[in-house]
């Protein structure tokens, strides 16, 4: 048939079927790219650069396509080698999903520019090593947000952890030293989610997410469903880096490279938050073991906000006050599923969003400070804003974001939050937004202060910050701002449909 | 005493998950560490491995020219294809692991805990 005899109807079934067959493609085009690119590199590193963005930059386009089609059609399903669920693998992106897939897909394409170029000492089989790594990463975390077999999520999870665990050690020396901390408590992390899984999968013989949500109703009541989720939620809870289990993160977060942080302070968290989204709303439905572990996770998610704030606020090295204060925003989103209602749930998943988006401005504009300086504590900025005007806005921007200054997005994020929290009465989860908010502002102005009140050291070394190192900061920057400014077309438009599928009432 | 030795397997387990733990959380030197990591692993396979066996069944190979085999006469393979997955994420985490040892060993001459922790902060200072 010839291509203009198709009427227009049929072109877009067409495409539309064609979007379905390629969706697992999201996790498959980052892992072909990895084993290529050590290959390509050898040859040529910069075109090993290139064909390393180009795939990233191909899948943000796929993971577009897909989640337009899950908000227009519903969930898309793909079944692996044309098994059906319960006997073969199924990949399935729903509407929280295809939130999910481009925000990774993003900030794997933003941070890659930049992150090769601040490698660039990493001469061309190094430079070959970390591109596979990073793109290793990506598909890990690729398969984490689009699978719904709970054992293939195990898979993924590990490919990304061991993925982390090289990029970190490729950092200065005592990242080594961090990297190998957190691989054991990585491992012991994924150890638990398996061994979880274990006894989940013992009391229904499925590992498909789907088919699970329907078995468990009749097991719910059992010791070993309790058992199951609780080590789930606890291996979950080590890779989010909740309070107290988030010992690894900020030694990891200060010596790991700059050129991966970007992506790894936005994405990794989020993604196991995510995981853990799925397990407690889809799995289990919220039902038994799963209502209690989230009243139960509300009160660890509001101590992990308070004990990261606190914290926070004692670090000199701006990198590792980064790493407190993720390990308390993640306790905004997790507190957000605890709540549970409407508007508490939209908070949480907007909070993800934009969390993702500021903290990784931040650390993209401090990886711009650090090239210019070679420093990264608070006295090491000072005076910045004189000769970086651009990049000092932009973390001014995330930084307020975080703190929540209206019209940025992190504002809106904390109102629903908020007054989910209201609507559910849980009054010292509105105090411990409130505290959190001004110890917030606390940590971020002694930054904000250095960068524009106090003046540089005389005779401090100074080099050239190159521009892809500074773009993705002004380029976030700009992101804060939209997202909080068309915050009410995000909320009016997408999270509807996001919460009318993931169960909360 | 026929029930203890029907959960012996899970004793087995439990034991393996306390020794590995112990090994993390109270040894000091970082090679001691990632074995005692393995062992945690261990105890995952061991689990999974116990919970895939069922009285009087064999393996799961349907001999040649049986019809109509009888999912009750084998055991579950799945829990042994998911742990022959396991093994293999687990050799990897090893590799890694080990790898960085190499590593921390060249640059501070050292794997136990309390003297890598003073050498650095004595760089450091």
């Amino acid at each position: 048939m010839l291509l203009d005899a198709v009427p227009f109807q049929d072109t877009i079934g067409l495409a539309a079927q064609l979007i379905r067959r390629a969706m697992p493609a999201m996790v498959l085009i980052p892992l072909g790219a990895a084993m290529l690119s050590p290959i390509l590199a050898a040859r040529s590193p910069r075109a090993a650069r290139f064909f390393g963005g180009g795939a990233l930059l191909l899948n943000f386009f796929l993971s577009l396509l897909v989640s337009n089609l899950v908000w227009w059609q519903g969930p898309i399903h793909y079944h692996f080698g044309g098994w059906a669920p319960p006997i073969g693998i199924e990949y399935s992106v729903d509407a929280v999903g295809a939130m999910m897939a481009p925000l990774v897909a993003f900030f794997a394409l933003l941070s890659f520019a930049s992150a090769s170029r601040l490698e660039k000492e990493w001469t061309p089989s190094h430079g070959g090593a970390f591109q596979a790594l990073y793109l290793l990463l990506s598909a890990g975390l690729m398969g984490i947000v689009v699978t719904g077999d709970l054992f293939n999520l195990y898979v993924f999870l590990e490919i990304s952890s061991l993925s982390t665990y090289a990029l970190v050690a490729a950092g200065e020396d005592r990242a080594k030293v961090a990297a190998f901390r957190y691989l054991i408590i990585g491992s012991v992390a994924a150890t638990f989610w398996v061994f979880g899984l274990g006894y989940l999968y013992a009391l229904t013989g499925t590992l498909n997410m789907a088919d699970m949500a329907e078995r468990l109703p009749a097991v719910i009541g059992s010791r070993a469903a309790v058992a199951g989720l609780a080590f789930i939620v606890a291996g979950l809870a080590i890779k989010m880096a909740l309070f107290p289990l988030h010992g690894w993160q900020p030694d990891a977060y200060t010596y790991a490279p700059p050129g991966a942080m970007p992506f790894i302070s936005a994405i990794m968290a989020k993604v196991s938050a995510y995981a853990l989204f799925r397990v407690l709303y889809d799995v289990f439905l919220k039902a038994g073991p799963a209502g209690e572990a989230l009243e139960l996770l509300g009160w660890v998610a509001a101590l992990s906000i308070l004990a990261g704030s606190v914290l926070a606020l004692g670090q000199r090295d701006i990198r590792r006050m980064l790493a407190y204060s993720s390990v308390a925003q993640i306790g905004y989103v997790l507190l957000g599923f605890s709540i549970g209602n409407a508007f508490a749930v939209t908070g949480a998943l907007l909070h993800m969003v934009n969390h993702a988006v500021m903290k990784s401005c931040c650390f993209a504009a401090l990886g711009a400070f650090r090239a210019k300086t070679g420093r990264a504590d608070v006295d090491g900025v000072a005076g910045l804003a004189k000769e970086m005007p651009w990049t000092a806005a932009a973390f001014t921007i995330a930084a307020l974001g975080i703190i929540g200054i209206p019209p940025l997005c992190g504002f809106f994020s904390k109102y629903y939050l908020i007054r989910g929290a209201v609507q559910a009465s849980a009054w010292p989860f509105v105090a411990v937004f409130g505290v959190s908010s001004v110890l917030g502002t606390v940590y971020f102005f002694r930054i904000i202060e250095s960068l524009y009140l106090r003046s540089a050291d005389q005779g401090a070394k100074r080099e050239i910050a190159p521009l892809s190192v500074i773009a993705p900061a002004l380029l976030l920057a700009g992101l804060v701002l939209a997202l909080g400014v068309f915050s009410q077309d995000v909320v009016g438009n997408f999270v509807p449909i996001i919460v009318g599928a993931g169960g909360p009432s | 005493m026929s029930a203890f030795y029907e959960i012996a397997n899970y004793w087995g387990v439990a034991i393996l998950l306390l020794v590995g733990l112990h090994g993390m959380l109270a040894r000091p030197n970082l090679m001691r560490k990632l074995m005692a990591m393995n062992i945690f692993q261990v105890a995952v396979i061991l689990f999974y491995l116990s919970f895939a066996e069922k009285t009087g069944a064999s393996t799961p190979v349907a001999p040649h020219g049986l019809l109509h085999p009888l999912a009750a006469d084998f055991i579950n393979p799945l829990p042994h294809a998911l742990m022959l997955t396991a093994i293999v994420v687990g050799v990897g985490t090893t590799g890694v692991g080990l790898a960085l040892l190499v590593s921390i060993y060249r640059r501070y001459e050292t794997l136990e805990e309390p003297e890598l922790l003073e050498k650095m902060r004595r760089e450091n200072a």
